[in-house]
């Protein structure tokens, strides 16, 4: 009976018998639920963990580092910036509106967790081709779900990106990020310690909502029976997300609570095994205390499900008063469902922190284990790895030499679109901080909100990911991720501070799965520790697969970076006319990766551009120092050659500018060069030429002037000529509206 | 400068109440935040009712809100002809609360909208645009799914002949009625608006001329 039990809640053999073994005795149904969400692979961590340590997570400006809710950095004159990223790629594929919406609440709740007010958020999606209706109905649904759920919560959507590939198909990737401020003495950690402290619970009842999310939908891939799936879906409800936000933020402002924890990802049982865990207590939870929505729910429904828009606080008794106070203002509910214990003493001395569950208080005991057993003592697996069979044999030819090159100016075309459908449905300028808004590099922030005064200082972000070059090589593809990334903020005029990471990967059972994620790490940390930019949070999502067919591996990063003082608005990527086109860095004629080749001409072999990680770490803070100082060097506009390469980034400068350019005899060879992605190029428009390759040499950075910006034509000689007309239509043509 | 307050009224689910308050305070103007379960308006000299979404916009936006103990008081305090505002949910809430004819509607093409409007100032009477001038441009940023005005005809008509549409749509982003962005009541102390001029108050964010609305409603205050 057991056996089978534990098979069907997720759980295999080999961690049913570590179960008994902890336990002393086999568990009970309840004991088993519990077991089967802490140790899933969403909540555990358990295939990735042997990896993860190798990124870089510390640094002088860290406060708070993995593994907690959320990284926290300080910025100076007292105030501490919260980020965390996280995916919602399998609820978004099963129910899209929801999946989505949920997705930002869960983010959410883990920066007020903190003590930090939600200031800004972040959605970074990848969808199949939306030519297909089942693509398009989950991007539409998705992005009604960001919009529907951001905006009424009161939390700008400030920025993100959107990709459309064919290895996303049916299983989209749903990644969204948070930012969050405080004043740094505000900054709460998720401890239940004192004996004696209460857990209230607050915010919504517990439904049938999400149960076994984690285990059930998150930790295994998609085939013809995942409709059915649909119940493990969560609901959102952003008003009493938005209440939720503002009570807690009070009740850390009176200080009356000690610790506070989010219900997220296998819910209660998370929440109370993870606060008495850290505080190396134990607690008592009684289920009946648990206010649900239904009357006939069993205790591990209620221990494990997911209902959303939930906080467990941990009170001191004197405080609960005031505490319940604050609730009823709100119009939350507040239930006393637990009292932290002391951890029991063994005979060898050890002391084990020990979560007990009763039916009722006073009543009978129904669950009983070490809370760290559930919480961090899941198993680790290290699961084998192996190169792609046919790695090699791409690595040796070079991509697109037997590619159609008859039509670039179709080819461009083809890559042409404006995301503006998107983020006008978002709230993107709620709290007067979004000075640099979406459509640019990145999103420049100013670092404010509710309660916590503006110094002039500013945040810089961008979120960041790359398939196709993770797929020809994940670890110098993530390495070329996180330079982009660390780029396009500095193109605000932000120096990078941090980053947090969300890996969308396939099945871990497979070793080519497991291989690009150890290398996507590798290629993530050789470029955090040679541009100095520490880890603070992140996330992996696994299991990404239809029918057996895994995506292509897909590490995105959010990149924050500060800008010491704002001094004026940077001055953006649009061309204005009259400026002469510099480009800062040397463009390799190679087409490994690109858009051009590996998405248009269907071309995956080649080695990626080679990257120079401490070029780019002094390209870094020369563009924060150029952009900064715009005026001194009369530059109009400014933008980064990445996606598409230099072809797409003219256009992008000519339509977001209305002024053409034309390009000197020579100054892009061919199509290569023009398509090309290799990293650490700068496109400057500038009436001082002299200034910026002066400026730039001084520096050891390859520049060199490349054309004019006038008329009102991309006019790239010998291969492209485009009118403004041509873009605006080809844009129209390929709408996401 | 006033030694005069402005109170800005919040429901729970409200947004905008302290870009509201933040761009007020800049002005040197006093602000204080009043809940809505209060009906003491604690003696300002006129109130604004930001955007956001009242009581989470359920049953409709502001349907709820008119039920809040303040709003008893609001409606006093506009009947004896200070200024009150309402800015995108705001105007919402004044409009289920009969302080404004006519209701806000989904947009026309029942989506979100988050982005720059081009308005023409309209009617110079309103307590929001007395110190601008007829026929003048704004760019104000609007941020609404039910921002689409629409009323009965006689009603329309009667807005247009008094001189109580205060704003226009250059292009109409909506399918508002006659492109009508902003109303007032026919005293012209109580206002309307769906665009956000506290969006629109800083030279840092991309414009100034939100400050127009702010200016002309802080030199009303009675």
């Amino acid at each position: 009976m057991e056996m089978s039990l534990h098979r069907s809640l997720g759980l295999t053999d080999s961690e049913y018998d570590m179960i008994v073994e902890v336990l002393g005795r086999t568990p009970n149904h309840l004991e088993l639920a519990m077991y089967s969400v802490m140790w899933s692979e969403h909540c555990s961590y358990k295939s990735s963990r042997v990896h993860l340590g190798r990124l870089p997570s510390k640094g002088d400006n860290v406060l708070v580092g993995p593994g907690e809710n959320a990284g926290v950095i300080d910025i100076g004159d007292g105030i501490a910036i919260a980020v965390r990223m996280e995916s919602h790629n399998h609820p978004s594929a099963i129910e899209p509106y929801q999946g989505a919406a949920t997705g930002v609440g869960g983010i959410l709740r883990d920066i007020f967790t903190m003590g930090a007010r939600p200031i800004a958020l972040f959605d970074s999606l990848r969808m199949g081709p939306i030519d297909d209706p089942k693509n398009r109905w989950i991007f539409t649904g998705v992005v009604s779900g960001i919009s529907g759920y951001g905006n009424a919560v009161g939390v700008p959507t400030v920025g993100g990106e959107i990709v459309f590939d064919k290895s996303f198909s049916a299983n989209p990737l749903v990644n969204v990020a948070a930012v969050g401020i405080l004043p740094k003495d505000r900054l709460v950690l998720a401890k239940a310690s004192g004996a004696g402290n209460l857990a209230v619970l607050l915010g919504a009842s517990t439904g049938r909502d999400g149960i076994g999310g984690v285990s059930v939908l998150a930790s295994s891939g998609f085939d013809e029976s995942s409709a059915a799936k649909r119940p493990s879906v969560q609901v959102g409800d952003p008003y009493e997300e938005k209440k939720l936000i503002e009570a807690c933020l009070e009740l850390l402002d009176l200080k009356v609570v000690v610790g506070i924890q989010d219900l997220g990802g296998a819910g209660i049982t998370c929440a109370t095994s993870e606060t008495a865990a850290n505080a190396g207590m134990g607690m008592d939870v009684y289920v009946s205390e648990i206010p649900v929505r239904e009357s006939d729910m069993e205790p591990f429904e209620i221990m494990t499900s997911e209902s959303q828009e939930r906080m467990l606080a941990i009170v001191q008794p004197g405080s609960l008063e005031k505490v319940l106070d604050v609730a009823k203002k709100w119009q939350i509910s507040a239930s006393v469902v637990g009292v932290v214990k002391d951890p029991v003493v063994l005979k060898s001395g050890v002391r084990v922190g020990v979560l007990r569950v009763f039916d009722r208080r006073d009543g009978d005991l129904i669950a009983e284990m070490p809370a760290a057993s559930l919480a961090d003592e899941a198993p680790k697996y290290r699961r084998e790895m192996r190169e792609p069979e046919d790695l090699q044999s791409r690595f040796a030819r070079e991509a697109g030499t037997d590619s159609d090159r008859s039509d670039l100016n179709r080819d461009l075309m083809q890559m042409l679109y404006d995301p503006r459908w998107i983020y006008s449905q978002y709230d993107h300028q709620l709290f007067l901080n979004t000075v640099v808004k979406p459509g640019q590099d990145a999103t420049l922030l100013r670092a404010a909100g509710p309660g916590v005064g503006y110094t002039g200082k500013g945040i810089g972000a961008s979120a960041d990911g790359n398939s196709r070059w993770c797929s020809v090589d994940p670890r110098a593809g993530s390495a070329m991720v996180v330079a982009e990334s660390a780029l396009n903020v500095a193109l605000v005029g932000a120096e990078p501070a941090c980053l947090v990471d969300c890996l969308n990967f396939g099945n871990p059972e497979h070793p080519v799965v497991m291989w690009q994620l150890s290398e996507a790490i590798d290629g993530i940390a050789e470029a955090c520790t040679a541009l100095g930019i520490p880890v603070v949070g992140g996330n992996v999502s696994f299991y990404n697969e239809v029918n057996g067919l895994d995506i292509d591996p897909t590490p995105v990063v959010t990149t924050l970076g500060v800008a010491t003082t704002i001094v004026r608005r940077p001055p953006g990527i649009g061309f204005v006319e009259p400026a002469t086109l510099v480009l800062i860095g040397e463009t390799q004629p190679n087409l490994a990766g690109s858009r051009w080749a590996y998405q248009l001409k269907n071309d995956r072999s080649g080695t990626l551009p080679v990257i120079d990680l401490p070029n780019h770490r002094r390209l870094l803070s020369a563009m924060v120092n150029l952009v900064r100082n715009s005026e001194q060097y009369s530059i109009s506009a400014i933008h980064d050659v990445s996606d598409g390469g230099i072809a797409l980034a003219l256009a992008e400068m000519v339509l977001a500018g209305g002024n053409g350019v034309v390009t000197a005899d020579g100054a892009i060879g061919d199509y290569r060069e023009l398509f090309s992605e290799s990293a650490s190029r700068v496109l400057v428009a500038t009436e001082k030429p002299e200034s910026v390759l002066n400026y730039s040499s001084g520096l050891g950075l390859a520049a060199k002037v490349i054309g004019d910006v006038t008329g009102s034509r991309l006019v790239v000689r010998g291969l492209l000529d485009l009118g403004l007309d041509d873009l605006r239509n080809a844009v129209k043509q390929n709408g996401l509206s | 400068m006033t030694g005069k307050s402005v109170g800005i009224l919040v429901f729970p689910g409200s947004n905008c109440e302290y870009d509201v308050a933040s761009v007020l305070e800049k002005m040197g103007v006093r602000t204080q935040l009043i809940w809505h379960g209060q009906t003491d308006l604690g003696g300002v000299s006129g109130l604004i009712l930001p955007g956001g979404f009242a009581h989470g916009d359920y049953l409709r936006p502001g349907a709820i809100a008119r039920f809040s103990p303040a709003m008893s008081s609001v409606i006093e305090f506009a009947k004896s002809g200070h200024p009150v505002l309402g800015i995108c949910n705001g105007f919402q809430v004044l409009t289920e609360a009969k302080l404004l004819p006519g209701a806000l509607q989904k947009n026309a093409r029942l989506k979100f909208l988050c982005q720059e409007a081009e308005l023409e100032v309209v009617s110079t009477r309103s307590s929001a645009t007395s110190l601008a001038e007829s026929g003048q441009r704004l760019f104000l940023p609007i941020n609404h799914f039910e921002g689409n005005y629409t009323c009965d005809n006689d009603t329309l008509n009667e807005l247009e002949s008094n001189n109580q549409v205060v704003l226009r749509y250059v292009e109409n982003p909506n399918g508002s009625m006659n492109s009508i962005a902003g109303i007032c009541s026919k005293e012209g102390n109580i206002v309307g608006m769906m665009p956000h001029p506290e969006r629109a108050s800083d030279d840092l964010l991309g414009s100034v001329d939100g400050l127009q609305i702010f200016k002309s409603y802080v030199s009303n205050l009675m």
